[in-house]
């Protein structure tokens, strides 16, 4: 497994972690990937994670299933069978604002749903196999991309004072 | 990381943990066999479910003749119990949506099993609408389809708003309740070994990897899908009332209703919370993570819309003199000196007396006394239905007419027969899936293990 073309660093606690991230930044280290059991806070930062889109996309889709909505009802009670119900207007626009709004929620909601799960490959596969087990459990992994001058070695002085449980 | 809290603010996460503990403390009483306690209860509701069923199945093959109802009061134990359960339903994205958008950080060891309760409490509701039609064959009548009879559904009136808000409202909060799951569902495949529970664990895992990307999108997902829940669950029991608020029944069609309403869902969904909550910490040996503290902070919410139930009894009342209707006011008076007076007192009693007994730090603050109470308020929420809806019909605008109700054998089998799938629902979820949200309070775990330590100096 030396043919490896990037290292895992493991930490067992989000703060050695945090601080290795930020030394490894300042030399300028190609950062893969961070794999943490939780959300940690101050990593999106160190990694430039650009922020997701996926408000945008889920005010889109609400927008669009609002408007499809109101359109509907519209079309059914002014054009398709216009029924008098109680004497009231065919065109009840206080009456259609219930449904509008519930079908906005439910664009938005599946769209940003579905915006996560597509944008962050998550698809049900019996053969998944995780990087490494613990991760879900205590172990928070930073991904380095190496080569010829970044090899463990030389992250491992990179890193000196940090506590690190181990280096693959 | 420097922690900023108030030192009169008790941890939530008793014990000093760290992460491994808290990982397989959270996940060993699933991985183990149950214990003794979890199959009684589960012999129990298992058997009212059955009971119910049955009686589902005798209304569907005879028809709604096997009820109480008549003429007069076309509407009574079914939609009571349909509303009460949509009620319960109202905790659950409650605590995850609102109390996630407040930062309630209590919410974390109880918004999963609360969001489970959700979703079981509307299936439960979703059921009588379906029984009620007589012919459940015909349920996607209720649907805006295009059909040979070129007709629409009425989208003016309440109860087509319902089947939408209704239908929304499980959708949002399956999908909430499930994303927030995975990582969680993670974590479970991780731990078990091999085996046909981990290739299914490994299949609704979605192949969770915990990237920081990957969280990045789960957290921002998280807290919009909290934004736009938080205004659907109070649009859910808001049309529910105006099934009732949009007739001109007098007790019914008052403007008062859709806040009530709400705050009345909120409040009986708290007590279920409370009452599975405490059975829950008890059968998966959850006592560190579901504390006294999170027992007593909901119990202030329950002294919150409990007042607030009972200032719209108050309204109610006060309503119905200063309006000047007769027949409005004789609604009130036969509610409370009727032949239904019974029914209303026990509401009275139940919700607005209970709650107020919760001011008493000590009472507050008791497991025994909070479960016991918490079914209390359950009783009395499902009379303030009853009342609402018989009491409203059995004296209607004809003398002639008026008749009293009384519910037949098969409705009260219905009525236990959903609280029988509920618990049994429920007590599968806490065995199949990790009932605390494991991920969550990893995230809190440093700032509740700085408190405990703030606490052990504090008491020397």
């Amino acid at each position: 497994m030396d043919n490896k073309d990037y290292i895992s660093v493991y930490f067992d606690d989000e703060d050695p972690m945090l601080q290795a991230l930020r030394r490894l930044k300042e030399n300028n280290l190609t950062i893969i990937d961070v794999l943490t059991p939780f959300p940690v806070h101050g990593i999106d930062k160190l990694l430039s994670v650009k922020r997701t889109r996926i408000p945008v996309g889920g005010f889109i889709f609400g927008a669009l299933g609002g408007i499809l909505a109101f359109w509907f009802m519209t079309w059914v009670f002014t054009v398709s069978y216009p029924l008098i119900i109680g004497g009231k207007p065919f065109f009840a626009l206080p009456s259609f604002v219930p449904i509008t709004f519930e079908m906005t929620v439910l664009f938005a909601g599946l769209s940003m749903a579905a915006g996560m799960f597509l944008r962050s490959k998550l698809k049900p596969d019996i053969r998944f196999k995780p990087a490494d087990e613990r991760i879900t459990d205590n172990m928070f992994v930073i991904v380095i991309g190496s080569n010829a001058n970044t090899t463990r070695e030389s992250i491992r002085t990179v890193l000196s004072g940090i506590s690190i449980i181990e280096i693959r | 990381m420097s922690i900023f809290q108030s030192s009169l603010r008790k941890p939530l996460i008793e014990g000093k943990k760290s992460y491994q503990e808290i990982t397989s403390q959270i996940l060993d009483p699933l991985v183990n066999k149950p214990i003794k306690l979890w199959y009684f209860a589960i012999t129990l509701s298992g058997g009212a479910m059955l009971f119910g069923l049955l009686m589902m199945g005798w209304t569907i093959w005879q028809g709604i003749g096997t009820w109480g109802e008549n003429r007069t009061v076309g509407w009574a134990f079914e939609i009571s119990t349909f509303v009460w359960w949509i009620g319960i339903g109202h905790a659950g994205t409650f605590i995850s949506a609102i109390l996630l958008l407040f930062r309630q950080r209590w919410r974390n060891s109880i918004n999963r099993s609360a969001e489970a309760m959700t979703l079981f409490a509307v299936i439960c509701a979703a059921l009588f609408p379906f029984i009620h039609l007589g012919r459940p064959l015909l349920t996607f009548f209720i649907f805006p389809y295009p059909n040979t009879r070129l007709l629409w559904v009425n989208f003016n009136s309440p109860l087509v708003w319902d089947v939408f808000a209704i239908a929304t409202y499980f959708t949002i909060s399956l999908v909430f309740w499930y994303v927030g799951l995975i990582p969680d569902i993670a974590t479970l495949r991780d731990k078990l070994r091999k085996g046909l529970k981990k290739t299914v664990y490994n299949f609704l895992s979605f192949s969770w990897k915990g990237s920081a990307r990957d969280w990045h999108r789960h957290e921002v997902t998280s807290i919009m899908l909290a934004a736009i829940a938080t205004p659907l669950v109070l649009s859910v029991h808001s049309i529910v009332s105006m099934d009732f608020a949009d007739s001109i029944l007098p007790g019914w069609h008052t403007t008062i209703f859709p806040p009530y309403f709400v705050a009345g869902a909120i409040y009986s969904g708290f007590a279920m919370v409370l009452t599975l909550l405490i059975i829950a910490r008890k059968l998966m040996n959850l006592e560190d993570f579901i504390t006294v503290e999170h027992v007593e902070s909901m119990n202030k919410i329950l002294i919150a819309t409990g007042s607030i139930v009972a200032l719209a009894y108050i309204t109610e009342t006060f309503m119905s003199w200063y309006s000047g209707i007769e027949y409005e006011q004789y609604m009130l008076q036969n509610r409370m000196t009727g032949p239904y007076a019974w029914a209303y007192w026990i509401m009275i009693i139940c919700n607005v007396g209970s709650a107020q007994l919760l001011w008493i730090k000590k009472l507050r603050r008791s497991l025994l006394f909070t479960f016991f109470i918490s079914i209390v308020i359950n009783i009395g929420m499902w009379f303030e239905r009853f009342v609402i809806i018989v009491t409203s019909l059995h004296r209607d605008f004809l003398p002639s007419s008026w008749t009293m109700y009384k519910p037949t054998i098969v409705e009260y089998g219905l009525l236990i027969g959903t609280l029988g799938i509920f618990f049994t629902a429920f007590l599968l979820f806490i065995r199949v899936f990790p009932v605390i949200s494991i991920s969550e309070e990893k995230s809190i775990l440093k700032t509740e293990n700085a408190l405990q330590v703030a606490k052990e100096i504090h008491h020397g």
